[in-house]
């Protein structure tokens, strides 16, 4: 028998009516699920009341995994087969991966994703996110007693294309219906309730344990807009430790430690540093293993002074942020504070410090982006009256394009791109005197139109007759918040316009989604084969065109010799224009362009004769 | 005859109340609905209807209107834990049968 919770007046869900919804904070050391319970965001815990989930994943040999605490408990005796840090590699080639060398890791290059070899086989980074959001979804589904209906996942403002597919590929391979996935700061933002009637600049600290994150975030009519980022991947709350650690080491005059007391005594110097935030001093001991005790009192002065150059680092990348958003730190209207370092007094001060202001604290940082995270999935999933505002940000998730000459089909809003999004690109008229031009908008990753989802058509009329190539024609697609698409064309001289609206999620289920970008997986080698068989037999088309017309206009300049070879040419390309090799194509297309170069120079020189006859010097200047 | 609360579910009211910073306390009802009929209500009370009954139970306020109260009566709100799931649950006397989920009933 389910558990009843407390809705807001006037909405209480008919039986069994209450949709489940989780946020995830798929974060790089710890990872977290939240929901919305009785009205109010709260992060769900373990059995044992954990709220973090180490994102630690273990394969063992006998293909079992091992997820978090326990995975941790192993990694320094089986640091080969156990996963920490797998965010990094998400979305990444071996070539991206920093530090690469220092990782314990068995490493196999894959194209595109890096692989690792483990006890349990090759496995991609994708594969062990699933793992740990596997583990979240079950203690989600335990705590509120079914199956989820959906979740958001958060992930850092700069991923990109590759990085966010591969954590929704992850969500989907953990079972999860992925509502959305949101961006870490605007999740932290929306847990402070920024998203209800605020309008402004909002910034966004997060200092986790191994990376500083500080976003600028515009937040106008709903939609959270992520104006800069900026940070540094290797400075997190680690550092502060370790800065206490070698001040410990030096106090105490050790000699220098083994790996497992360095280990030790780290763990103590964290622990001292924790204490340090709500006491003035704190007592360091531990017993190392050549017996040796160390025991030394840290103040809270000492410590401050001792990481004020950490502290003034991440000041440093807010300030470059905010100056490659144009901004300044007196424009910003509020701070949120991410990452269970910023409860360190001296950083919540030095914060306060740039920007004039307390920063918001209330809420635990280390929870803040996984309760934003199930705000919006509690939202997205329907829980809400009709009538409250919705936010929406979400990506495409596939590429919107217009087909080109040749059937191919040329992207102007990537996949993933977050909306809402507007790109531009300029094309032109393939023939001479064209008047009209026929758009047609698709949909997909495959090269080719046929290939891809037909979206719409329309025509754009009333281009001024000019020569191939001289029109400009501007087309602009728009996606709004809504997902809804508007494609305009525009032709730069006269500015006629002509525009369609389109819905281009409408109809396409997510198996669909699904099977399109297998598809452009598989297909990929037979796509660009096609392409560039398809652009050789344009240029060919083209080209024939141009020297036809130039030879009925002049053929009187080129003697009988030149004039049989160029017929030859001509002949030779129209003949491989019709097969299906790209590469004599294109040789062929080459040889006739090097052919009627003379003939193309002669050609000026009389048009330039002609353009000048009967005028006078002076008139020309 | 009157509607209570546990000590765990006053406990729990109060502590969403603060949280979610308004409201004075917690409205019940009963609206037809469901797989057996009528299904429970349990939502924030904002405001009190002339009409409604109020109880009070371990310092918070509960709001009834009175065609639900004849449905109600005598009902005790519990807060429980199974597992890592927790909620509410109605012990309502006057339940002849409810559907295996306990969301809807019938009397």
């Amino acid at each position: 028998m389910p558990l009843l919770e407390i809705s807001e007046p006037g909405e209480s869900p008919p039986p069994h009516g209450r949709r489940l919804a989780a946020g995830i904070d798929l974060g790089t050391s710890n990872s977290l699920v939240a929901t919305v319970r009785n009205g109010i965001s709260v992060v769900l815990n373990d059995g044992e009341g954990r709220a973090l989930l180490p994102s630690a994943v273990r394969y063992r040999t006998d293909c079992t995994v091992q997820v978090g605490y326990e995975a941790l408990a192993e990694q320094a005796r089986d640091p080969g087969n156990t996963i920490v840090s797998v965010k990094r590699l998400m979305g990444r080639g071996l070539r991206d991966v920093a530090y690469v060398e220092n990782l314990p890791y068995r490493f196999v290059d894959a194209p595109g994703m890096v692989r690792l070899r483990t006890a349990a086989g090759v496995k991609s980074p994708v594969e062990v996110s699933a793992e740990i959001l596997k583990a979240l979804r079950s203690r989600a589904e335990a705590a509120l007693g079914g199956a989820l209906e959906g979740a958001v996942v958060t992930v850092p403002a700069y991923f990109d294309d590759a990085q966010r597919q591969a954590t929704k590929d992850a969500a989907q391979l953990a079972g999860l219906n992925v509502l959305r996935l949101l961006n870490e700061p605007t999740a932290a933002a929306i847990a402070y309730g920024l998203d209800n009637a605020s309008e402004g600049i909002y910034a966004v600290y997060d200092l986790g344990g191994g990376t500083f994150d500080f976003s600028v975030l515009r937040l106008s009519r709903g939609v959270f807009e992520v104006l800069a980022t900026g940070g540094d991947a290797a400075l997190g709350g680690d550092d502060f430790d370790h800065r206490v650690f070698c001040w410990a080491v030096e106090r105490s005059a050790l000699a220098p430690l083994s790996a497992q007391d360095t280990r030790l005594l780290l763990v103590h110097a964290r622990e001292a540093r924790e204490e340090l935030t709500a006491h003035t001093e704190a007592r360091l001991e531990a017993a190392l293993s050549s017996g040796e005790m160390v025991g030394v009192v840290l103040t809270q002065r000492e410590l401050w002074d001792m990481t004020a150059h950490l502290v003034a680092k991440t000041l440093q990348s807010a300030k470059r942020a905010l100056r490659d958003a144009g901004l300044r730190a007196s424009d910003v209207k509020g701070v949120v504070m991410v990452g269970g370092a910023t409860r360190m007094p001296h950083v919540q001060r030095a914060v306060a410090e740039l920007f004039s202001q307390a920063p918001l604290n209330n809420l635990d940082p280390d929870k803040v982006v996984a309760l934003g995270a199930a705000i919006q999935a509690n939202a997205l999933a329907g829980n809400r009256a009709s009538g409250e505002d919705w936010l929406l940000l979400d990506v495409i998730p596939l590429s919107l394009g217009v087909e080109t000459v040749g059937g191919l089909a040329e992207k102007i809003v990537p996949r993933n791109t977050t909306i809402p999004a507007a790109r531009a690109q300029e094309f032109t008229t393939f023939r001479d005197g064209q008047t009209a031009m026929a758009i047609h908008v698709v949909q997909g990753e495959r090269e080719r139109v046929a290939d891809c989802r037909s979206l719409a058509r329309f025509e754009l009329r009333g281009i001024p007759p000019m020569t191939a190539g001289a029109a400009r024609i501007r087309v602009t697609f728009q996606v709004d918040a809504d997902g809804l698409l508007s494609v305009s064309a525009r032709e730069a001289s006269t500015g006629v316009e002509a525009a369609v609206t389109v819905k281009p999620s409408y109809g396409l289920t997510d198996g669909e989604v699904t099977q399109m970008l297998r598809d452009s997986f598989e297909h990929a080698k037979d796509d660009l084969l096609a392409r560039a068989l398809r652009e050789q037999q344009v240029a060919a088309q083209a080209m024939l065109g141009t020297v036809e017309s130039a030879l009925a206009a002049d053929a009187d300049l080129l003697d009988a010799g030149e004039r049989v070879r160029l017929r030859e040419a001509l002949e030779e390309l129209r003949r491989l224009a019709c097969g299906s090799d790209h590469r004599a194509m294109r040789a062929s297309i080459e040889a006739l362009n090097r052919l009627t170069e003379p003939f193309a120079a002669r050609r000026m020189d009389r048009s330039v004769q002609r353009a000048l006859a009967g005028r006078r010097v002076e008139e020309l200047k | 005859m009157a509607i209570t609360l546990t000590e765990s579910a006053a406990t729990h009211v109060a502590n969403f109340l603060a949280r979610r910073g308004k409201g004075v306390g917690l409205r019940l009802g009963v609206r037809t609905s469901g797989c057996s009929g009528l299904a429970y209500k349990l939502e924030y009370a904002d405001d009190v209807n002339p009409e409604d009954r109020t109880f009070e139970s371990h310092g918070v306020k509960l709001v009834v209107d009175p065609k639900s109260l004849a449905y109600l009566d005598g009902t005790e709100l519990d807060f429980t834990r199974e597992g890592l799931n927790e909620g509410f649950r109605f012990n309502n006397p006057n339940v002849k049968a409810q559907c295996g989920c306990g969301e809807s009933f019938n009397v």
